[in-house]
Parts: C-alpha cells; sequence; structure tokens
C-alpha cells in the first residue's frame, strides 16, 4: 500500500524529504508557493560544506555522527559531490586558533608548506601550515537544489497547492508561527569571481571575530561565509558584514581585493535553542525543521529519520519529539 | 555580595552571552555558574523591527539581572543612541557602556567613555563603564555620575588575566566604596580568582567560557573560583614572605 505525504516548503528540508520518501516508494507531493528553488529558501544562500569534523568542533555529536553520511546521500540522490576535503588556516596572530581547532577536530592533519602546496599553490604563498580534513566535501547549494526538483519532478512527485495527504512541515523559518521556540539566526554571504585565485576545496580561516570560508563554484567563482548574527532578520545585509568578510578574504589571499563582487545575499537561518534540528509531531502535523548552518550536512538524515517514522512506525533515536496530546 | 545601583546581587560573577555554540548551552554554563548578571549586545542584532527578540527572550528566561551593553558602538553618539534603544527593549536603566577606541584591540576610548557617560548620566541611565585601570580616568567617571567602574584586565577576548595588578590594585585602594569590575581579558578562573582576592567586588567574562570546549564545565570552574576569592579576601591573607633572601647571617647562631 502507497501511503500519500504533502511536504509543505520546497527548500532543501523539503525537497530531501520528498526524495527520500520518494525513492522509498510513497507517494509525495511538494507545496511550494514560490514554486522552483530559488533565494526565497535559506539553503540557496548556504556555503555547501559537508564539513561534519569541522562542525564537530563546536557542533553536538549527533550532528557530526548523521552529518558523515551526507556526502554519500547526495550523491545517491544526483548532486555533484565534490570529495576534497577541507583546509582550515589562521593567520600569524591567530595561530592560537588553528591550535585549539587541531586539538578539538582529532582527525585533522598538520600540513606543512611542502604539503599545502601539493594540495592547494595559492593556498601555500600565504600559509606555511593548514590542517587538512581529508574526508570532507562540498556540493554546488543551488545546481543541487535545482537537479534534484527537476529529478523529483521527473520520477512522479507532484509541486501542487493544496495539501491532500499527510502533512510534513518543512517551511524552515515561516513555521514560527507553530514552533514558538524556532528562532532565525542571520547569515551574510558574498559570492565574487576572482580568476586570479585558484582553490578547489573549501577553505576556513579562524579568526576569533571574524571567522571565514570560501567554497569554490567552478570557473573562478567563490562563496564567501558567513556572519552569524542573533536576529530573525532576512534581509537587509550591513556594510560592516560586508567588510568583515571582504577584509577576511582579502587577509587570506591579497588576490581577492581585485575580485569582482558578483552577489551579496542575506537570509537567516532556522535554529532550535540548541541549535540542533527537530522532528516534532503536533496534533496530525509532522516538522521536520532547525537545520541551522547544517542545511545540507543534515536535510538527509532528517528526511531518513523522518521516513523512517512515517513508513515503518521507526522512533528516530536522536532529535524526536512527539508533541501530541494523549 | 556586591550591590550595583542599589540592587544586591547574589554573585560575583556576570556573564556575557554571545559567542556560544548554542543557547540552551548558554542557559546551562547560567545555571551552573549561578552568575547573577547577564551582559546582552544590542547594537547588530536589533536590526529592523526588532529582530533579535527570540534571542534576547532567551536571556530574559535566564532568571538573571540584564545588563545590556553597546558593544560595537565606535563613537559617543553611536554609544548613546544604544543605550537608549536598550533600555527600550529591556525595561532597565542599566547599561554596560562601551565606547571602543581602537578597532584591533577593541581597547576604550577614555575621551568618548567620559562623555558618553556623562550624557547617559544625565538621561536618567546607571552605567557600568567599561574603562582601562588609568586612575584618572576612573575618577573621571565617578565625577560624571559612575557608581560603578568596569577596568578591564587584559583587552576583550585574550584571555591574558590581569595585565597590570598594581594599577588594579591601586584602584581599589582609592575608590574603596565603588564598586569594582574586573571586565574583560579573563581566560581561566584562577584569574578570576585572584581579581576577587584582591578585593574587587566582580568579575565580568564572556569568551572564557563560551569559547571553551565545556562552556558547561568552565563556567563552573568560574563559580567556584570567585567564591574561593571572595573567601580568601575575607579571610584577611597571610603576608607572603621571603626567605630566599637572608636578612642576617644565621651561621653559629640559634635558628629563627
Amino acid at each position: 500500500m502507497s501511503r500519500f505525504f504533502s511536504i509543505i516548503g520546497g527548500g532543501v528540508c523539503g525537497l530531501a524529504m520528498a526524495a527520500e520518501l520518494s525513492a522509498r516508494g510513497a507517494q509525495v507531493e511538494v507545496i511550494e508557493r514560490n514554486g522552483a528553488p530559488g533565494e526565497h529558501a535559506c539553503s540557496w544562500w548556504a556555503g555547501g560544506m559537508l564539513a561534519p569534523e569541522c562542525e564537530g568542533v563546536s557542533a553536538e555529536p549527533g550532528i557530526v555522527m548523521e552529518g558523515r553520511k551526507a556526502a554519500a546521500w547526495w550523491e545517491n540522490h544526483g548532486a555533484a559531490v565534490i570529495q576534497r576535503g577541507t583546509l582550515v588556516v589562521a593567520l600569524g596572530r591567530d595561530q592560537s586558533e588553528l591550535k585549539t581547532f587541531a586539538r578539538r577536530a582529532p582527525t585533522a592533519a598538520m600540513l606543512d608548506r611542502p604539503a599545502l602546496e601539493s594540495l592547494e599553490p595559492h593556498l601555500a604563498e600565504q600559509f606555511s601550515k593548514a590542517l587538512y580534513l581529508a574526508e570532507e566535501a562540498h556540493l554546488d547549494p543551488r545546481a543541487t537544489l535545482t537537479e534534484l526538483h527537476r529529478r523529483l519532478a521527473r520520477t512522479g512527485v507532484v509541486f501542487g497547492d493544496d495539501p491532500k495527504g499527510q502533512i510534513i512541515d518543512c517551511r524552515g523559518l515561516a513555521a514560527r508561527d507553530t514552533l514558538s521556540d524556532l528562532r532565525g539566526v542571520k547569515g551574510e554571504m558574498l559570492v565574487v569571481r576572482c580568476p586570479d585565485v585558484a582553490l578547489s576545496r573549501p577553505v576556513r580561516l579562524l579568526h576569533p571575530r571574524f571567522p571565514l570560508y570560501i567554497v569554490p563554484r567552478g570557473d573562478g567563482v567563490f562563496m564567501l561565509g558567513a556572519t552569524q548574527i542573533e536576529s530573525g532578520e532576512r534581509g537587509r545585509a550591513t556594510l560592516r558584514s560586508v567588510m568583515e568578510l571582504m577584509n577576511a578574504a582579502y587577509a587570506l589571499h591579497p588576490a581577492f581585493g581585485e575580485a569582482e563582487l558578483l552577489e551579496i545575499g542575506v537570509d537567516a537561518r532556522p535554529a532550535f535553542p540548541d541549535n540542533q534540528p527537530r522532528i516534532r509531531q503536533i496534533g496530525e502535523r509532522i516538522y521536520a525543521n532547525g537545520l541551522f548552518r547544517h542545511g545540507f550536512l543534515l536535510a538527509p538524515a532528517l528526511a531518513r529519520m523522518t521516513a523512517d517514522l512515517v513508513l515503518e512506525c521507526k522512533t528516530p533515536e536522536i532529535w524526536y519529539e512527539d508533541h501530541r496530546e494523549r | 555580595m556586591p550591590e550595583f545601583y542599589g540592587k544586591e546581587i547574589a554573585s560575583r560573577l556576570m556573564l556575557g552571552t554571545a559567542q556560544y555554540p548554542s543557547p540552551a548551552i548558554l542557559a546551562d554554563a547560567f545555571r551552573q555558574s549561578a552568575a547573577g548578571i547577564a551582559t546582552v549586545s544590542v547594537r547588530r542584532e536589533a536590526g529592523g523591527d526588532q529582530a533579535g527578540q527570540d534571542f534576547w527572550a532567551l536571556i530574559q528566561d535566564l532568571g538573571v539581572a540584564v545588563l545590556p551593553n553597546t558593544a560595537g558602538c565606535h563613537s559617543v553618539r553611536e554609544a548613546v543612541t544604544t543605550a537608549q534603544m536598550a533600555r527600550e527593549l529591556f525595561d532597565t536603566n542599566w547599561i554596560k557602556l562601551e565606547v571602543i577606541g581602537h578597532a584591533d584591540t577593541l581597547q576604550p576610548d577614555p575621551f568618548g567613555l567620559i562623555d558618553a557617560a556623562a550624557q547617559l548620566t544625565e538621561d536618567g541611565f546607571e552605567v557600568f563603564p567599561y574603562c582601562t585601570e588609568d586612575l584618572v580616568l576612573c575618577e573621571r567617571l565617578v565625577e560624571v555620575g559612575c557608581k560603578v567602574l568596569m577596568p578591564w584586565g587584559a583587552p576583550i577576548g585574550t584571555g591574558l588575566g590581569l595585565n597590570n595588578i598594581y594599577g588594579l590594585r591601586s584602584l581599589r585602594a582609592h575608590f574603596p566604596d565603588i564598586p569594582l569590575v574586573v571586565d574583560a581579558g579573563l581566560g581561566l578562573p584562577s584569574q578570576a580568582a585572584h581579581a576577587i582576592e584582591l578585593g574587587y567586588d566582580a568579575v565580568l567574562l564572556n569568551t572564557a567560557v563560551a569559547k571553551a570546549g565545556d562552556p558547561v564545565a568552565m563556567a563552573k570552574g568560574f563559580a567556584r573560583a570567585v567564591e574561593a576569592g571572595a573567601l580568601a579576601h575575607q579571610a584577611d591573607a597571610m603576608e607572603p614572605r621571603d626567605m630566599a633572601a637572608p636578612s642576617t647571617p644565621v651561621f653559629g647562631k640559634a635558628i629563627l
């Protein structure tokens, strides 16, 4: 017997949910009033780093464990996952940050300049050492969402506007109308073109106040991210934030000074108080939300756990809350 | 226990609320630290339409006194405007006044600080000025109406501890009746204990707890340290005695 689910929200959470349920034989429709993936979704602005070990420096162990399975899931669902690891560097004055990071990310290998040069010659011009997390990966969020959307439509997922099945609510921050403990964490990002710098993997620049990551998108295009401000504001990038990101990129490699500014993006990530996601059952509706800065990293896990719950009555071991009245 | 502007606080520990891995860990750290005051920044979070209110509601739920601050303000006008906004948001006259004079080290601007403190006091605020340990600056701050002083231990976020113990002792001696708080620069509980041993009324810190691998354990450590420091201060500690350089020849004499 095939079950019928109406997924509300067509960002990374909703589309991953649709893909998982549909792949496991359920009948699925996605309700997204804005249509195809685009800038209305918070995940459109994401970095797309599948970097559980790096995140583990400040995130809970469950995020690391579930995050490690993300790259394989995305690959199975047609995403172009690039597995070249992550590099982590710090400027001269901030070497203590690198030391702390190394201690808290035990799987990281410390590279000297020759080793760094063989991976990223342009980075070795600026840094004599770096931490390397070889297992990590990245993807292009926009290409990934667009491709997933296309594949879903092709495999029979309906994109409708009137939910007829069991509702799985993946609306992100918009679900604040029901989820009172959901808050927004504002993030600002830039997209630049800089043909003078070649990087083939994400680089994180540690700094006590202005940390930065740079994700290569190919063709000399880079995503620079991201601020993290306790605010639900979904617009209004400030000059200060933009300047901090630019400044950090410039410090990472002076050639970024000549980069062309393509885009300034801003949105707010949906987060619960412990910054971990939730599958929450309220009445007849199931909410999957709170992916915070881990949209692409954890949407697969949330989708799999939700599918286990609704298709096999298997209660997820973490991140599950049943708020139904008894 | 310390009293600030007529309000007694049941703890010598004040904690900042920035940079924690999550608000849940922040709340846990507060519980374990038994901190009596939470400082919270409003400049950057406010945005349009009080967009930071979800986070601020979490801070208000901590059940401790809220001390809004003007972190990130580099001019007198910015600091004064931010203080006015904070008063509206948190319904308090308390304001931790930061006027940053140096963007890299976040060193306070002593001149702007006096100006802003005077304006805010005039406007009915109860000002907690984040200042250097300069005696003359502190005198001026008291003159314009500050009834608390918050000298730094070291620059914000450095964890270097008490950089100028002589200067801090000197402030304590010159302002026996003004509550003094070491604000910024602390990295370890032992440094906090030291500040309280010097007779300081409280310490304020953020990074040391928020950026520890286990913020909750570190918060607990600081709670015990300020308690130890306070007991030591009350206990009238012995004076250290240097036995390394004998003042009289001892050879052939009874040993004293």
